[in-house]
């Protein structure tokens, strides 16, 4: 029996921050919300049911959830070889804007899947490349990654307003300066039996993709090394900054693409409805799943979830937009804060094994 | 080249007066959010988090200028909610595996959120505004004139550059604080303790940083909405870079992308309106290009504080 609870308790073990940092933000926020003098727990119910009480909050969910899972990646991906890049909301940007603009340059009546396959090309490698600026700027010229990829990010939004504004601009979008319009043919459909479209399938995808890649590639355990300690990969003799931009081009490449779904699946047009913020959001969903790909997945779910509730809070019990805004951020700083456990956790594993280990000898003995 | 985009009878006098008294106004901010984090990176650590501190200092300034009529109790006000942040990232990096660049970024959702719920209700309203000094009442020019009006954060500011420089430099604290960021063990063997140093000094940078905010919802642009930041906390940690973590060099910079910032709104106001969000985007360029040109690639920049994990 005591083994029994031994075993249980290491299999639970390297869950308990992330269960902690739950806890902890929820109850920070009902405290928040109960200063306040708004009804807390009524609000959380309503979270719920904004995110996962009906086929229609589900859906609404599984909207959102799809471009976050690849910003997400744009966050994780370098996060392997230790890069922290905070900039995909300019690969989004880019991203859509690139594929949008693919089917202008071809000619008329072009194919509907070949000139998919190269609107997905343009907006992977637009946002692939616009990422790895930032990797090479810190491999080439000793930049730190984290500020200069938002700043690229903030170049990339002006780039995009300017264009969208300016060159790009449909003389036929009056109250909202757009591309022109993607013809019906080049849009993509929704997933057969829910009315969620396909780029929820290809977050789904990626993810998996990128999951075997690091979990079983050779690429993936490179990448690993040169995060884990870059002299020892140096002594190796792994090309550390071609992993590294490698890494940049991977996650840039799908930020671009959820860049490519939003605009081919929602959209029909690159215009300023694009920059929702799936960037920024993609990086706290990235974090919450401790950079584990598949862990995005579900994280993607519950941050998707919660953006998603924030019209009825605001419908039912008027309480301002940003109220999500107020979860997520608590979400952060929990999930962060209680990382610090994971220190006390292994020492404290490692005496439970011991014991373990201790007690199996004594009974083989006797 | 030019002269596709530049008039026949473009006013060169003109622009220089309004990058001049852009440097000034867009600037201020600018040199408060610098100040700030100089000082917390003085003490080895990072604090990407005054973004977040700098949008809930420019919301609770605004909300204290209104509720008490006085616009430098909302300063006062917007310093002490940028304390209590910059506490809380200073303790809670002092956590063991706690990364301060990660709780940095995640401060600053918080933050922003923080400000966005609890200022929806101060967007429409007008706070009372801080004073500003004229300087250029002798002058018959009503641009020079208007240049010369100068706002009194920044005079504060630029007395604080020159504190902040002595302080560090000839004073006991200073002399604690740059140990303490500069070689931790020797700190320790000297007996000082590392963690009250450190969430001090990130204190006090997020109280610098909230008056930054402060200065953009009580003087310029001088309203409280959501789009009020633009990055400007973010920015101030490359500009300190820029700056070699040395105050008086801080003001400078903060000068020079006050007057980036400037060239875009400077450029519409004199009938060039083409390419107005790219002119908007030259503070993140010249940032960028300045990083560029600062950093080295065996990544020791020259006058960092040795325990930064920003250029380790």
């Amino acid at each position: 029996m005591r083994i029994f609870l031994q075993r249980l308790t290491l299999k639970i073990l390297p869950a308990v921050p992330t269960i902690c940092a739950l806890v902890g933000a929820l109850l920070m926020f009902v405290a928040f919300l109960i200063l306040q003098g708004k009804p807390a727990l009524e609000a959380c119910s309503l979270i719920y049911v904004g995110a996962f009480g009906s086929s229609f909050a589900w859906e609404n969910t599984l909207q959102r959830a799809a471009p976050l899972m690849l910003t997400a990646l744009c966050v994780a991906i370098p996060a392997r070889t230790g890069l922290i890049i905070i900039g995909g909301e300019g690969a989004v940007a880019l991203g859509g804007l690139a594929c949008a603009i693919t089917p202008l340059l071809l000619p008329d009546s072009f194919p509907a899947t070949p000139t998919l396959l190269l609107m997905a090309t343009a907006a992977v490698a637009t946002g692939g490349g616009w990422i790895a600026l930032a990797g090479w700027l810190r491999q080439f010229r000793g930049v730190n990654e984290t500020i200069s990829s938002l700043l690229l990010a903030y170049i990339a939004l002006a780039l995009f307003n300017h264009m969208v504004e300016g060159p790009l601009r449909d003389p036929g979008s009056l109250n909202k300066p757009s591309t022109p319009p993607l013809s019906e043919e080049y849009m993509i459909g929704s997933l057969p039996g829910i009315d969620v479209h396909w780029g929820l399938f290809w977050g789904v995808f990626a993810c998996i993709v990128v999951h075997v890649l690091v979990r079983y590639g050779v690429f993936g355990f490179s990448m690993a090394v040169v995060g884990g300690n870059v002299r020892a990969a140096r002594l190796v003799g792994l090309p550390v900054n071609r992993i590294v931009l490698m890494a940049c081009i991977l996650g840039g490449g799908a930020a671009g693409l959820a860049g490519m779904m939003e605009v081919a699946a929602i959209h029909g047009s690159a215009n300023s409805a694009l920059l929702a913020g799936y960037g920024y959001s993609g990086i706290l969903v990235a974090f919450a799943a401790r950079q584990n790909p598949l862990a995005i997945i579900a994280c993607a779910l519950l941050i998707g979830g919660i953006e998603s509730s924030g019209s009825l809070l605001q419908r039912r019990l008027d309480l301002p937009d940003a109220t999500t805004l107020v979860l997520q951020g608590l979400l952060f700083i929990n999930l962060l804060g209680w990382e610090t456990l994971t220190g006390w956790l292994k020492i404290w594993r490692l005496r439970l094994v011991e014991s373990a280990a201790l007690r199996t000898k004594g009974t083989t003995h006797a | 080249m030019l002269n596709e985009f530049v008039p026949e009878t473009f006013d060169f006098g003109a622009l220089a007066l309004a990058l001049f008294a852009g440097a000034i106004r867009i600037g201020t901010p600018f040199l408060f959010v610098s100040l700030g984090e100089c000082l917390t990176e003085k003490a080895g650590r990072v604090n990407l988090g005054l973004e977040g501190i700098l949008v809930c200092g420019a919301m609770t300034g605004y909300a204290v200028s209104l509720q008490t009529g006085s616009p430098w109790l909302g300063v006062l006000g917007a310093g002490i909610s940028g304390m209590i942040l910059g506490t809380i990232h200073g303790l809670v990096c002092s956590l063991r595996g706690v990364n301060d660049i990660a709780f940095g970024i995640a401060l600053m959702i918080f933050g922003t959120g923080l400000a966005f719920y609890l200022g929806k209700p101060f967007i429409q309203p007008q706070a009372p505004m801080l004073p500003s000094f004229s300087l250029g009442d002798w002058s018959t020019n009503s641009q020079l004139r208007n240049a010369l009006e100068i706002n009194g954060l920044f005079i504060v500011g630029v007395v604080l550059a020159v504190l902040l420089h002595w302080g560090l430099a000839s004073t006991r604290w200073g002399l604690v604080l740059r140990l303490v960021g500069d070689h931790a063990e020797t700190a320790r063997a000297m007996g000082y303790r590392l963690i009250p140093v450190r969430v001090m000094a990130t204190a006090v940078g997020g109280f610098l940083a909230a008056i930054g905010g402060a200065y953009l919802s009580l003087y310029y642009p001088g309203s409280w909405n959501e789009g009020l930041s633009s990055g400007q906390g973010l920015m101030a940690v490359a500009l300190v870079i820029f700056a070699r973590w040395r105050p008086m060099r801080c003001l400078f910079a903060a000068l020079l992308f006050g007057a980036t910032g400037a060239l875009g709104p400077a450029l519409q106001s004199l009938g060039i309106t083409s390419g107005y969000y790219l002119f908007n985007a030259a503070p993140y360029v010249l940032t960028l290009i300045i990083m560029v040109i600062t950093c080295r690639i065996d990544r020791k920049v020259s006058g960092a504080p040795g325990e930064l994990s920003l250029t380790r």
